[in-house]
């Protein structure tokens, strides 16, 4: 077993257009959930709406890739306008409802062979990224950074990623910490306090779930341009709580928090998977075999999680004073 | 009594004191409405004013409809008919937000202090006409700061006024129950309202702050605005309020000068029900002996 080894592989992966993609979903579940109280359980649906809504601009209606990228935004939007309408009016839990269910009903709608000369089905759509890899500034080769080497079309997918990830996190420091974001917590803590402030809080909450929806469509644009395939089956409602899991890692009411609780949960699916796949090896854990590891080191960080939460509700990098009056 | 400064009842009121009595300057009319939640009415108002510019109290019995009739002025709850205007605009089916933006704010009865925003974020909060509350302007900071300087200014008066400006920076989850209804204050006169409706400011509250509650209600009227609240507690209605609407089943029963209303038998016979005369004392006697079995075990 090569520590070492492990380790840089799980340095890799915390820089990986996967990590890009949850923390930029992450990051709009914190503007839902941390921010406004939200309760958004189809952040998956988010991103792959901006995902589909991007190939499909590309694909079948050939359009270039600058306005694919701004009709995947589109679709994210008018899809948090068709969740938001009929639901922010109501009590939390409804939203979680119709959330939930929508990201389950887009999956199989894509997924449905009747539209697959436009969605490819089950198969899903690869024929798009040609643009997208034309664009690359960074010139053939390989180029070494000590704990990985990457190639110049992989070296292009992280510099667009993390690009985004900054922009998008500086955007929301500005945002959260104007009187808009005051609106925003103002409503997460008694929604009927502001609106006897004269605040339009339906409208802000409408506001709230269109940002975040936003930032999950540019997480699921990366995450298919750097595959150069979209596929129905990897927006799940796993999808969906891997993201919960990374915000609450890291800590819903702030920005940091779904960028390092991004990185860090990938890593530690990394690194135990290396452990213990290379534990497994030595026979130091005779009662396990291989196949057995990706299902145990899930569990382990499940209960990791539960004993986050419990023990620090506020995530790493939350604010511990905000947690302190439960009641 | 001890509104020695308050006007003769002929300034406030035109014609016989009663029920629904019309008033020289009116700045709320309500006119038959009505609130049912399943058989039960909840609220009946034929017809009510409250006079400007003066301190109104609501009162009446547990379930006499004081609350639903604010949640329905207000716009948090619709009711099955009735027309209601303020300052001659009609409010009927406006939503809560745009009410309190004409200048209508009102406060809860349980306490909503946005625990999780410290003290001067809850003040700032108030304020109307944010430039940096609209999503667009809020990205760039110097189209906002200056507003947001002018009412951190204002709201650093008030929080001085309410005596909470030691805890300016807290968490308003930290403060005391008492300081929570004076923050909840403090934040709806942000707005500088025109009519502010206190629902029961003084339940909860410490009787070392009740004092200076009840100055910071005179100032509010010395300052020109109209306040209109619910409350229980009979000294402080006496003390402080110039006009009393008294509500029983939903319906206004009596309305007066503190002085007078207290004396109507109308209220008498709410608060107190009607056989309030009759003696009680053979009821007490199987309940001492109850206690007294208790006691032999």
């Amino acid at each position: 077993m090569d520590i070492l080894k492990i380790f840089t592989l799980a340095l890799g992966e915390m820089l990986s257009p996967t990590t890009i993609t949850f923390v930029l979903c992450a990051l709009g579940l914190a503007v839902h959930f941390g921010f406004t109280g939200l309760l958004n359980f189809g952040q998956a649906a988010f991103a792959a709406v901006g995902a589909y809504g991007m190939v499909i601009s590309i694909d079948t209606l050939k359009l270039p890739l600058f306005l694919a990228v701004l009709m995947g935004i589109l679709c994210a939007v008018i899809f948090a306008l068709i969740l938001g309408i009929p639901t922010l009016r109501l009590r939390a839990d409804y939203l979680a409802i119709v959330t939930i269910a929508t990201a389950e009903v887009f999956r199989y709608f894509m997924t449905t062979i009747g539209f697959s000369d436009v969605t490819g089905g089950s198969n899903g759509l690869s024929q798009f990224g040609s643009e997208f890899w034309a664009l690359n500034p960074i010139p053939e080769g390989n180029y070494n950074f000590g704990f990985a080497t990457y190639r110049a079309d992989q070296l292009y997918v992280l510099m667009v990623g993390w690009g985004a990830v900054i922009i998008g996190a500086l955007i929301l420091r500005l945002l959260m910490r104007s009187p808009w974001g005051r609106v925003l917590k103002g409503i997460r803590e008694d929604e009927d306090a502001v609106r006897s402030l004269g605040k339009n809080v339906f409208f802000y909450k409408l506001q709230a779930l269109i940002i975040g929806g936003v930032f999950a469509s540019v997480g699921g644009m990366i995450f298919v341009l750097n595959l150069s395939n979209v596929q129905p089956q990897v927006w799940t409602t796993n999808f969906t709580f891997t993201i919960w899991s990374v915000l609450l890692l890291g800590g819903a009411a702030t920005i940091l928090g779904p960028i390092a609780g991004g990185m860090i949960f990938i890593a530690l699916i990394s690194v135990t998977q290396g452990l213990m796949s290379g534990l497994v090896e030595l026979g130091l854990l005779p009662f396990l075999t291989q196949p057995d590891i990706a299902q145990i080191r899930l569990l382990l960080i499940g209960l990791s999680l539960m004993l986050l939460v419990i023990f620090r509700p506020q995530g790493l990098f939350g604010n511990k004073k905000e947690t302190q009056f439960n009641g | 009594m001890a509104n020695s400064e308050s006007l003769s009842v002929d300034q406030i009121c035109i014609g016989e004191i009663a029920p629904g009595c019309r008033k020289v300057d009116p700045i709320l009319i309500a006119d038959g409405v009505k609130r049912q939640f399943g058989g039960l009415t909840a609220v009946d108002v034929a017809h009510v004013e409250i006079p400007r510019g003066l301190i109104t109290a609501l009162i009446g019995p547990n379930g006499a409809g004081k609350t639903t009739f604010f949640n329905l002025l207000t716009g948090f709850d619709k009711p099955n008919q009735g027309n209601w205007s303020f300052e001659g605009q009609k409010l009927a089916g406006l939503s809560p937000y745009k009410v309190a933006r004409l200048g209508m704010i009102r406060t809860f009865q349980l306490t909503k202090a946005l625990s999780l925003l410290t003290v001067i974020e809850n003040m700032r909060l108030g304020a109307q006409k944010q430039p940096g509350e609209s999503f667009l302007t809020a990205l760039i900071r110097p189209l906002w700061i200056r507003r947001e300087k002018q009412i951190t200014d204002v709201a650093d008066t008030l929080l001085k006024r309410f005596k909470l400006d030691a805890k300016r920076e807290d968490y308003a989850a930290s403060l005391s129950g008492g300081q929570r209804k004076l923050l909840e204050m403090a934040r709806a006169l942000m707005s500088e309202p025109k009519l502010i409706m206190l629902d029961e400011p003084m339940a909860g509250v410490n009787p070392a702050l009740t004092q200076s509650l009840l100055d910071h209600i005179k100032d509010l009227k010395s300052n020109g605005t109209t306040v209109l609240f619910v409350e229980h507690d009979m000294h402080m209605v006496r003390h402080i309020s110039d006009w009393v609407i008294v509500m029983a089943e939903g319906k206004v029963v009596a309305e007066g000068p503190p002085s007078t209303v207290m004396k109507n038998q109308a209220v008498i016979d709410a608060y107190l029900g009607a056989h309030h005369d009759t003696d009680l004392g053979t009821m007490a006697k199987p309940v001492a002996s109850r206690s007294t079995k208790k006691d032999d075990k």
